[in-house]
C-alpha cells in the first residue's frame, strides 16, 4: 500500500447508512458502475457527480451501519474513493469494505477538524495531517493489509494460491 | 475463568477449549443462508474462481424472499441465476416459503450452531440459541467454497430481565427500547445476551422480534438461553439441538443491564434512524399513508392476531393501504385457519403472499415523494422505504393496526 497521499476531503455525518450509500431501488442495476451515479442520492443526489477519484471521505460513528449489501462498499470504492475515515464502522461494512480492498481508517477526532474540500495528507498506518495538525491513526493488521492490497478477498485468495 | 455463550459457541466452531472476546478464531461453520438480495452477485463471483467447489452442499440454504414474486425482468433473471445454480448444484432451496429467517427458525436453525447469513438479520438465530451472523457475498462466497471463515470473539453485553410486560406492550417495544438506550452502534461488534426470570415469559415470536433487531444497535449477533419454551418449539418440528450452551456464572460480560419488562411502553422510532425512539403517545396525530404489518420482525402468528383483534369489524382508513403480509407459508395458512385473513380482508386490508415487502423498500407497496409510512418493519432509514423523501415510522403491530384504522399515529388504547 502506497505509504503517504495528499487527498481532497467530502464530509459526511454520523449513522451513514447502507441505504444512503445505495438505495435498495437502484440494487437491480446490471453493474456497480450502473449504480454509481445514485451513490448517497438520498443524502446528497448530487455528492456522485462531484466526487474525483482519488478523494476521501470522513465522517461521524457507526460508518456503513444496516444493511449486508456488499454493493455499498464497491460503489464507494468505484467512485475512486481512496479511503473512508470514520469515528466507528459498522461491523459487516467493516468486513465487506476490506473483503471488496476498500481502505477504511478509524480516528476519534478528524471529522470536526475538517471542512469540506480542505486537503489533507494520509500517511498509512501513522497519522492524517491537516492545516492544523496531526492525527495519529492505528496500524491495520498485516492480514488486512495483504488484503486491501491485492484489491479485495477473492483476489488475495488467488495471489496466495497463485492463480494470478 | 468462565466463558459466555457467544465464547463457547465459537469455541466449539474452532475446535478450542477456550475463546476469549477480542480473539481472532477459524471456525468451521454449520449453516450458509444466503437470499435474493445477494445470491446472484456469489455466484458471479463463484463461477470466476478457478475449478470452484462447495465445500459441504448439505450446509446451504438458499431462500427467494427479497423480490418474490419477481416484479422485473432483472429480478427474474437473478431469481433464474438462483434457482438454476441451486437446482444443478442441489442445495437447498425456498422460493415463496416465507421471509428467509422466519424460514430459516422454522425449519433450520440448531441451538448452538455458528451461522452465516447473507444478509444482516441473522442474528434472528440468536432466539434459538444458535450464533447468526450477517455477512456479504465475499466473506459467504469464501465460507461456501472452504466451509470456513474467521471470526472475532465479540465482548457481551447482557441483559438480565425481570418482570412481565404490561398488557398493550410486545417484545419489539421492548427491543426499542433498548435500541434507544444504547445507541444505533452501543453493541457495534458485540454480542447481545438475553437472560434472567422475564425471559421464560417471552414466547418464541417475541424472541425471534428481539434477536432479529439487535443489529440495528450494530450488534454482531444476539443469544438467547434455550429454556422450555424453545425445546417445545423444536420438538414441536423434530428438531435436535447441536449443543446447549449457557454463560458460566464468572463468564465476564463488557456490560450487564437490568431491564424490568413491566416498565416497558409501546414505542414509535420516528425517521430516519432506529435509535430515534420515543413513547408512541408523543408522536399520536402524525398522518401516514400506509401501514405495514409484516417482515421477519413481527410478521408472526402473534404479530397478525394482535393486529386482527383489534381491526375486527373496523375498517382501513380511506386514504391510508394497509399491508398484511405473514412472514412464511406456515404463518399464512395457521392465520387463514383461525380466519385472521378474513378479518383483514373485511377491514379493507391488502393482503400479500409471504415475503420482504416494503420493509426493503423494492418490493410491494413503496411509498412515494413526502408519503409517510407506519411500519413493523426492521429499518426507518432515509428512503429505506421509497422516494428519498419519505418517512418512515417503526411501531409495534397493534401500533401499526390502530393506525391503520384512523388514518394517523395511533395507540391501540387511544381507539374506542
Amino acid at each position: 500500500m502506497s505509504e503517504k497521499f495528499t487527498a481532497k476531503v467530502w464530509v459526511l455525518g454520523d449513522d451513514i447508512d447502507t441505504d444512503i450509500i445505495i438505495p435498495t431501488e437502484y440494487l437491480a442495476l446490471k453493474t456497480v458502475e450502473d449504480m454509481k451515479p445514485y451513490a448517497f442520492s438520498p443524502l446528497r443526489p448530487e455528492l456522485a457527480g462531484q466526487i474525483q477519484p482519488g478523494d476521501i471521505i470522513v465522517a461521524g460513528k457507526n460508518f456503513g451501519c444496516g444493511s449486508s449489501r456488499e454493493q455499498a462498499p464497491e460503489i464507494i470504492k468505484a467512485l475512486g474513493i481512496r479511503c473512508v475515515v470514520a469515528k466507528s464502522f459498522a461491523r459487516i461494512f467493516f468486513r465487506n469494505a476490506i473483503n471488496n480492498g476498500l481502505l477504511l481508517i478509524e480516528n476519534p477526532n478528524i471529522q470536526e477538524a475538517v471542512k469540506e474540500g480542505d486537503q489533507v495528507e494520509v500517511e498509512i498506518n501513522h497519522c492524517i495531517r491537516t492545516a492544523d495538525g496531526e492525527f495519529p491513526i492505528a496500524s491495520l493488521p498485516q492480514n488486512l493489509v495483504d488484503i486491501i492490497n491485492a484489491g479485495g478477498l477473492v483476489k488475495a485468495m488467488r495471489k496466495r494460491n497463485g492463480l494470478d | 475463568m468462565g466463558m459466555t455463550m457467544a465464547e463457547k459457541i465459537i469455541a466449539c466452531a474452532a475446535g478450542v477449549e477456550q475463546a476469549k472476546a477480542g480473539e481472532i478464531h477459524t471456525v468451521e461453520l454449520d449453516r450458509l443462508m444466503s437470499n435474493d438480495g445477494t445470491t446472484h452477485l456469489t455466484i458471479d463471483m463463484y463461477n470466476k474462481l478457478k475449478n470452484p467447489h462447495i465445500s459441504d452442499i448439505s450446509k446451504l440454504v438458499w431462500i427467494v424472499d427479497h423480490n418474490i414474486p419477481s416484479d422485473s425482468p432483472k429480478t427474474a433473471a437473478s431469481h433464474k441465476k438462483m434457482r438454476d445454480f441451486a437446482r444443478a448444484n442441489n442445495i437447498t432451496f425456498y422460493e415463496g416459503e416465507g421471509v428467509c429467517h422466519q424460514v430459516m427458525m422454522e425449519k433450520h436453525v440448531r441451538p448452538g450452531e455458528l451461522i452465516f447469513g447473507a444478509d444482516s438479520h441473522t442474528c434472528a438465530y440468536g432466539a434459538l440459541g444458535a450464533f447468526g451472523t450477517g455477512v456479504g457475498c465475499t466473506d459467504y462466497l469464501y465460507a461456501m467454497v472452504t466451509g470456513t471463515s474467521w471470526v472475532m470473539v465479540p465482548e457481551t453485553l447482557r441483559f438480565n430481565l425481570t418482570g412481565k410486560l404490561p398488557e398493550g406492550s410486545y417484545a419489539r417495544d421492548l427491543i426499542l427500547t433498548i435500541i434507544g438506550q444504547i445507541g444505533a452502534n452501543g453493541a457495534n461488534y458485540k454480542c447481545m445476551e438475553f437472560a434472567g426470570e422475564g425471559l421464560s415469559t417471552l414466547s418464541m415470536s417475541d424472541r425471534i422480534s428481539i434477536c432479529n433487531l439487535c443489529v440495528e444497535a450494530g450488534a454482531k449477533t444476539a443469544l438467547m438461553e434455550v429454556d422450555e419454551v424453545a425445546q417445545e418449539y423444536l420438538n414441536q418440528r423434530g428438531r435436535e439441538p447441536k449443543a446447549l450452551f449457557f454463560s458460566d456464572d464468572d463468564a465476564e460480560f463488557a456490560q450487564v443491564y437490568d431491564i424490568d419488562l413491566s416498565k416497558i411502553v409501546p414505542i414509535v422510532a420516528k425517521p430516519h434512524f432506529v435509535d430515534n425512539v420515543v413513547p408512541a403517545a408523543e408522536c399520536a396525530g402524525t398522518k401516514i399513508d400506509e401501514a405495514f404489518l409484516g417482515s421477519c420482525n413481527n410478521g408472526r402468528l402473534e404479530d397478525l392476531r394482535v393486529g386482527a383483534s383489534i381491526i375486527r369489524g373496523k375498517k382501513v382508513h380511506p386514504l391510508v393501504r394497509f399491508l398484511v403480509v405473514p412472514a412464511s407459508r406456515e404463518v399464512y395458512q395457521a392465520a387463514m385457519e383461525e380466519g385472521l385473513i378474513d378479518i383483514f380482508m373485511e377491514a379493507g386490508a391488502i393482503v400479500m403472499n409471504p415475503n420482504c415487502s416494503v420493509c426493503w423498500g423494492s418490493c410491494q407497496g413503496v411509498i412515494g415523494e413526502n408519503e409517510v409510512l407506519i411500519s413493523t418493519g426492521t429499518r426507518n432509514f432515509k428512503g429505506r422505504a421509497g422516494h428519498r423523501n419519505s418517512y418512515v415510522y417503526l411501531a409495534n403491530a397493534a401500533t401499526v393496526t390502530a393506525s391503520a384504522i384512523t388514518g394517523e399515529i395511533t395507540t391501540a388504547d387511544m381507539l374506542v
